[in-house]
């Protein structure tokens, strides 16, 4: 249990917050790792503030009780950073990973953020030149691989093409694996 | 040959009933109902089971129908939770009384008010006096597995009565977890085809199914009866867990028990609270604290024997109960558990801690709390406190 | 199956089917509720016209009829409830104290 690794997502409904930790989810089962995905219980409402969390682990995972200390927290709305706590039980050593065209010191100073590692990436503008959608997602699963390491970006690209292939169109399929990629290239830390 | 897959707690059990491939479905599809007959319903639209599909107007309805259609001869699953178990009360007994081996999902909710949609067993222990068999769940792949064996219990010629899957709402029905899934020949293999003990459906032998007592008093006859039905499924759930554990890999007992042998202090749990406990005791003892966890799979029938064999050997008990019952003196498995210690030779102290209701989170600190208590116990010899209440803010 | 009930009484736990079965059909005709009665249909035959109101109206199944024709009343099973006798349109069927 020392290397499990529990992740929050902040999101807005209809942003695809639960659908992202649902995808490191099964990523995380093509490469044998035990893991857990859940959105945050309660109604679910386009637009307003929700969570949902994820836990990866090398050993199977046993705990259930509520990730209340996450190591890295997934913010996939700028707009949340004013409305939520974002960094509320981060650990001291966590990476707060933004969805903003800001970089991390202009994201640090913008809201009195001190210590964590933080990445930016514009995933939102991302999703729209590969995706055609706003639906930041599937990028910003590219930057949480870039800061964290906790999968390899070519078996989450390779379970991204298995996965989405049985609902999707070759041309969405191809937008989000470049999505994920190109999120990953450009996601700045500091 | 299993499948490793990634599946939430209710599609892992709707899994499990595509498996099966029952007769008969009968559900409410709306609230308080869960993705488990929602799945299920696709795989009926999609051809993949042979199933009749049932949706109806209320629970109370739906258990109705299960209740016609299993007295029909049908093999029949259904699923529910919280409010949903509450509205079909009245058949729950029908159900056990006619002896019909129904096999039902409770995701675990609360029951309102005020309203409340998230986990607790109030639901369930509601209707632990029903007739119904009531087994409780860790994680997805117990609901799985539980499901499959349940099949198999309610159907032995020795049983024949209802079961009551239990699997945590939200915590386990929502949340994906990877688990191992049998291959579809291997469940088809071991659930058997249905045999009816009766069918009211053979002109050739006709029967009278629900018949009135009110002149005859046989009722208090057919209530020990049933009651004796259901201690006699103890070793048949023994015998299923253990056949399924061949097949699978993964046996099943009435209890399980974690680091209990040479334990001082034990924390008694059902549900998904117990795997949080495993963690909590490896810690302990990593701390040098001889702690220990029994988990109680089946609470309908109560394994007594097995209990207090298996809490023969420690110093200090806390049971925890997701439910509370107004006025009595601890909640439901509190009760049972210092009732079945009171025969036992060691009579170990023994205290409750009610926990989690409407969804309150209990956490690794929550269950670290309740063993140092249980320390404080075996150190001063003295129980402070019998009834006690972890994270509630009073 | 066979159904022998005469000692019914005295059936022990474990005597009768489980499920509260009974494993024959149409048996309701064993229960003679005759014995309820405290008023009974007397039925004129010379007025009856055969119209099978009183049939139709019994909420047991305490007329007697074969091919059209009434033939009288089952007394084994009549409540005395006297429907029958309020629905003829002849005043073919009146109610008289059950003698005791």
């Amino acid at each position: 249990m020392e290397d499990l690794t529990e992740i929050r997502w902040h999101g807005r409904g209809g942003q695809g917050a639960v659908t992202a930790a649902k995808l490191v989810a099964e990523a995380a089962l093509k490469q044998d790792k035990y893991f857990q995905a859940s959105p945050e219980y309660g109604p679910e409402r386009m637009g307003a503030p929700i969570q949902a969390f994820t836990r990866i682990c090398p050993e199977p995972i046993l705990i259930h009780c509520a990730v209340t200390n996450p190591d890295i927290v997934v913010v996939l709305d700028p707009t949340l950073l004013s409305v939520v706590n974002v960094t509320d039980g981060l650990v001291e050593n966590g990476a707060l990973v933004i969805n903003t065209d800001m970089s991390p010191a202009e994201v640090r100073q913008a809201n009195n953020i001190e210590g964590y590692k933080i990445v930016t990436v514009d995933a939102s503008k991302i999703a729209v030149e590969s995706i055609g959608r706003a639906i930041p997602n599937t990028p910003m699963l590219g930057a949480v691989l870039k800061a964290t390491g906790i999968m390899d970006l070519e078996k989450v690209a390779e379970h991204i093409r298995s996965s989405f292939g049985k609902k999707f169109s070759q041309e969405i399929i191809d937008g989000n694996v470049e999505a994920l990629t190109r999120a990953y290239q450009e996601a700045r830390s500091e | 040959m299993s499948k490793t897959v990634a599946l939430t707690g209710n599609l892992a059990c709707a899994h499990a009933m595509r498996q099966i491939n029952p007769d008969v479905v009968a559900a409410y599809p709306i609230t308080p109902q869960t993705t488990i007959v929602e799945e299920f319903s696709t795989f009926v639209a999609n051809g993949q089971v042979d199933t009749e599909y049932v949706t109806v107007e209320s629970e109370h309805s739906a258990m109705s129908a299960c209740v016609g259609a299993s007295a029909a001869g049908s093999r029949v699953i259904t699923a529910t939770s919280s409010q949903g178990l509450a509205l079909m009360w009245e058949i729950l007994y029908i159900a056990s009384a006619l002896r019909l081996p129904i096999v039902m999902h409770n995701v675990n909710r609360t029951l309102a008010g005020p309203i409340n949609i998230h986990c607790d067993h109030q639901d369930s222990m509601g209707a632990r006096d029903s007739g119904w068999i009531q087994i409780h769940c860790e994680n997805a792949q117990e609901a799985y597995d539980t499901t499959i064996q349940a099949i198999r219990i309610a159907e032995d010629s020795r049983v024949s009565l209802p079961v009551l899957v239990c699997l945590d709402g939200f915590i386990i029905s929502h949340a994906i977890d990877r688990l191992d899934m049998l291959d579809d020949p291997e469940v088809k293999k071991f659930v058997g085809e249905f045999e009816p003990r009766v069918t009211m459906l053979d002109p050739e032998e006709p029967i009278t199914v629900g018949p009135f007592d009110g002149l005859h008093g046989q009722f208090f006859e057919f209530r020990r009866a049933q009651e004796l039905a259901t201690l006699g499924s103890l070793p048949v759930i023994e015998e299923v867990g253990k056949e399924y554990g061949a097949v699978s890999g993964r046996p099943y007992g009435l209890i399980e028990e974690y680091k209990l042998d040479d334990a001082e202090i034990a924390i008694l749990v059902l549900g998904s609270t117990a795997g949080t406990t495993r963690v909590v005791v490896d810690d302990l003892r990593a701390d040098g604290v001889k702690a220990g966890l029994l988990k109680i799979r089946s609470f309908r029938p109560f394994p007594i024997k097995q209990i207090t064999d298996a809490l023969s050997g420690v110093k200090a008990v806390a049971v925890l109960d997701r439910s509370l019952s107004p006025g009595a003196i601890g909640a439901p498995v509190f009760q049972e558990v210092r009732s079945a210690l009171y025969d036992s030779e060691s009579r170990v102290p023994i205290i409750n801690f009610i926990y989690g209701l409407g969804g309150r989170d209990v956490s690794m600190a929550h269950l670290k709390e309740a063993f140092d208590v249980l320390s404080d116990i075996v150190k001063t010899g003295q129980v402070k406190q019998t009834i006690n209440y972890l994270g509630l803010r009073e | 199956m066979s159904w022998d009930i005469k000692n019914l009484k005295n059936w022990k736990v474990g005597d009768h089917p489980p499920g509260a079965l009974i494993p024959t059909g149409g048996n309701a005709v064993e229960y003679k509720t005759g014995g309820w009665r405290s008023e009974k249909p007397r039925w004129i035959e010379e007025k009856c016209t055969h119209c099978m109101i009183c049939w139709v109206f019994c909420p047991d199944t305490s007329i007697e009829v074969k091919e059209s024709k009434m033939l009288g009343i089952d007394y084994d099973h009549c409540k005395g409830c006297g429907i029958c006798a309020a629905e003829c349109p002849s005043d073919a069927i009146e109610m008289e104290e059950e003698e005791k």
